[in-house]
């Protein structure tokens, strides 16, 4: 056949042939960019104003765990063992089946409570309820949402696909998945929304025996922060228990611990709805430094200037498709009636 | 008229039977397996994924990687059809078929990954489906790109079975598939990179950056050329063909001025970003990071010079080259740098392995059924298949 001729032929005319390709495909990206309206960033989300959430202070913590039992009790959780004789729950991490759990800081000698040199501390890992969380932006179909009102991060395992996407997005690591079931779900804590229409609130604040865990409006919960972070370490003040925003009052007197000067979950990520106070650094107790920048909001910056509307896909599709007609027409794709190509 | 006369595809027959065929069997079979255990047990059954590193070899490798490699057909069409590069029009089914396999296969994995496979439907179904989501993009383009691939090739099943009136009536509308051929792989190619935004700082900042959906559309394109180099190196071997090097020479022309485009915008993102530093840190993910790049500037010291593009091994080489770096950047973002805490780690398990393996086997399995019984390579010129036999 006459390959090498086409070959020998090719230069001259391909070169204007490829210039001009490169003209009609730059002139399309071009129609395709001005078409398709410079989208405007999408900015971080902040918490809706009736958010709800709770407030966990490190310094107040004890390291009972009766918030860890309760948090299984009220979401129908089976124990997970970790010691050898499988007498009691006792997990190490939250996971597909434990969504909340008080974890330790060791240092040295381990003597102080609250101090960062040879001491201890108490820090709770369970969900943030971020004002804008990653693994609502990540979720394909919806299985994650976030209230409007309430700003809880929900759920719904019938809509869930199992891609696992917001396991891998959560800077917390909060979603986990049930791996040991063929068909897994994903567990994390949903603020025991399931319990409010019997009156209850979370189960870890209900139960939480000096406060460490309270629950109510994040913005409330805010101004308490704010006022301990202002009061003189080791002086005396009143400690709320229970339900900020309108539970009984089951307040007590303690000293002020020796915070950090940091609400951690007010800036972060836009700001979270549960909150935090510690005495040794967040970074050194599990909390990762996040700006006040959503990840998401970059995410989806960055989509919706592709997708936007689909505009920017059908200006390339149309260009494509003008330059594939002419040039399909021109090259004679099909040979009228290919030879070789009947089969046996 | 045809202004450019090539031979047209022809089956290339001989015998499916033998011993690649069968191990390509026996692997099938092995996966086949472990995914039945799989389905029964869950995932933990046969994988070690945990919730540190949640996606691991079947979601990074399979799906992600896989995909990638299987850019060769929208690559060339690129070329061909909005370039206007007709004379390597010859390397258009087969390419096509690579990514075919490769997809499909990727899109079947995915399903094997996914802990609630049954309402994999959602993400079409609005109501379900959330735009926000990467993954939605992802998910819904790569389906829409399988379906309009098998239509593209569907010309090579309808001459086989000699259906010429479906046949002239597809190429009349042929046009728009090969459109959208080219623009859904851009898409989510481009998406894939996309994915690792949200994760945030647990990705490190040699891999985190708002460019990632230009540095992976960049980088599947120039997989594509890469593999088409490697394919057509190995379908020579294999079929003693010759080699076609008349087209492979300028298309790996191509494919290393779009590399050096893409090294101006990896390295100029990574300076800008100040994160270069982290590359010179005496740990695993630097080592890493220049094992990467060092597989893109390869290339361009195996096959710089026309003549040495006109060495049939050191094409191949390139081709090899090319690939590494496109995985690695790949198990890089997702996997190698993705660290999500302290006490989280993961290595495939053997299951795992022979998944990815049989999947592998598949892709083999048709690449020798299909070109052997379909129009799919090019007719070899009379001597050269005088020599075949």
């Amino acid at each position: 056949m006459d390959n090498d001729r086409s070959a020998s032929t090719a230069p001259v005319g391909n070169r204007r042939e490829f210039i001009r390709g490169c003209l009609a495909a730059g002139g399309a990206a071009l129609a395709a960019a001005t078409t398709s309206r410079p989208a405007a960033a999408r900015e971080t989300y902040q918490r809706p104003p009736e958010a709800l959430g709770l407030l966990y202070d490190a310094t107040l913590c004890i390291g009972c765990k009766a918030c860890v039992a309760a948090c299984k009790r009220a979401n129908d959780n089976p124990p997970e063992f970790s010691t050898v004789d499988k007498l009691w729950d006792t997990p190490l991490d939250t996971s597909g089946y434990t969504f909340n759990i008080i974890k330790m800081y060791r240092h040295g000698t381990m003597q102080t409570k609250d101090a960062e040199e040879n001491g201890y501390a108490f820090m709770k890992t369970s969900c943030m309820h971020c004002a804008d969380p990653s693994c609502v932006s990540a979720c394909p179909v919806t299985a994650m949402t976030k209230d409007p009102t309430t700003g809880i991060v929900a759920y719904d395992a019938e809509a869930c696909v199992g891609c696992r996407y917001c396991v891998v997005a959560c800077p917390f690591g909060i979603p986990k998945y049930q791996y040991d079931s063929p068909t897994g779900k994903i567990g994390k804590c949903e603020l025991c929304r399931h319990r409010y229409q019997d009156g209850h609130y979370s189960a870890c604040a209900e139960v939480c025996p000096t406060g460490a865990t309270l629950y109510g409006r994040t913005s409330d919960l805010l101004a308490e922060a704010k006022r301990r972070l202002a009061l003189k370490p080791g002086s005396l003040t009143t400690y709320p228990r229970g339900n900020l925003s309108g539970g009984p009052d089951q307040s007590y007197e303690g000293y002020v611990g020796n915070y950090k000067q940091h609400v951690y979950g007010e800036t972060e990520y836009g700001g979270t709805q549960v909150l935090k106070l510690s005495a040794v650094d967040f970074a050194k107790v599990g909390m990762p430094y996040l700006s006040p920048k959503s990840s998401a909001s970059t995410s989806e910056t960055i989509q919706h200037t592709l997708y936007g509307g689909l505009l920017m896909p059908f200006a390339v599709l149309g260009a494509m498709t003008y330059v594939a007609k002419r040039n399909v027409s021109r090259a004679g794709e099909a040979p009228p009636e290919a030879p070789g190509g009947e089969g046996r | 008229m045809s202004t450019l006369h090539h031979a047209p595809p022809a089956p290339v027959g001989g015998s499916l039977f033998g011993a690649t065929t069968l191990i390509c069997g026996v692997l099938m079979t092995v996966m086949a397996a472990i995914i039945v255990v799989r389905m029964f047990f869950g995932l933990a059954s046969v994988t070690n994924l945990n919730d540190g590193y949640s996606w691991g070899l079947w979601v990074v490798g399979d799906v992600f990687i896989g995909s990638a490699l299987a850019c060769g057909g929208f690559s060339v069409a690129l070329l061909v059809y909005i370039f206007n590069q007709g004379q390597y029009h010859p390397l258009v089914r087969p390419a096509l078929l690579g990514s075919l396999f490769g997809y499909t296969l990727a899109g079947a994995a995915i399903t094997v990954d996914l802990g609630r496979w049954w309402n994999f439907w959602h993400i079409f179904w609005p109501g379900y489906f959330n735009v926000n989501s990467v993954m939605f993009e992802v998910a819904a383009c790569i389906t829409l790109y399988i379906i309009v691939m098998w239509i593209e090739f569907s010309p090579v099943f309808l001459e086989k079975l000699g259906m010429r009136e479906a046949r002239q009536k597809l190429n009349k509308v042929l046009f728009v598939f090969i459109a959208l051929g080219i623009v859904l792989p851009m898409m989510h190619q481009a998406s894939l990179g996309t994915m690792l935004v949200v994760m945030g700082g647990q990705v490190n900042p040699l891999w985190q950056t708002p460019l990632q959906p230009l540095i992976y559309l960049l980088s599947a394109i120039i997989l594509g050329y890469g593999v088409v180099l490697f394919e057509s190196c190995v379908a020579a071997s294999a079929y003693r063909r010759q080699i076609e090097l008349h087209l492979l020479n300028p298309m790996a022309r191509v494919m290393l001025g779009t590399m050096a485009f893409y090294l101006l915008v990896r390295f100029a993102d990574v300076i800008w970003r100040d994160a270069l530093p982290l590359a010179f840190q005496a740990n695993y993910v630097a080592l890493s990071f220049w094992v990467e790049n060092a597989c893109f500037i390869a290339p361009f010291l195996l096959i710089g010079s026309v003549e040495a593009r006109r060495n049939p091994a050191r094409l191949f080489l390139a081709g090899v080259a090319v690939m590494l770096s496109g995985i690695l950047l790949r198990l890089n973002g997702f996997l190698i740098a993705f660290d999500t805490g302290p006490g989280w780690s993961y290595f495939p398990s053997v299951a795992e392995l022979l998944v990815t393996l049989g999947i592998f086997a598949a892709e083999v399995f048709g690449y020798i059924y299909i070109p052997r019984r379909f129009p799919v390579l090019p007719r070899e010129p009379a001597p050269a298949r005088a020599a075949q036999a």
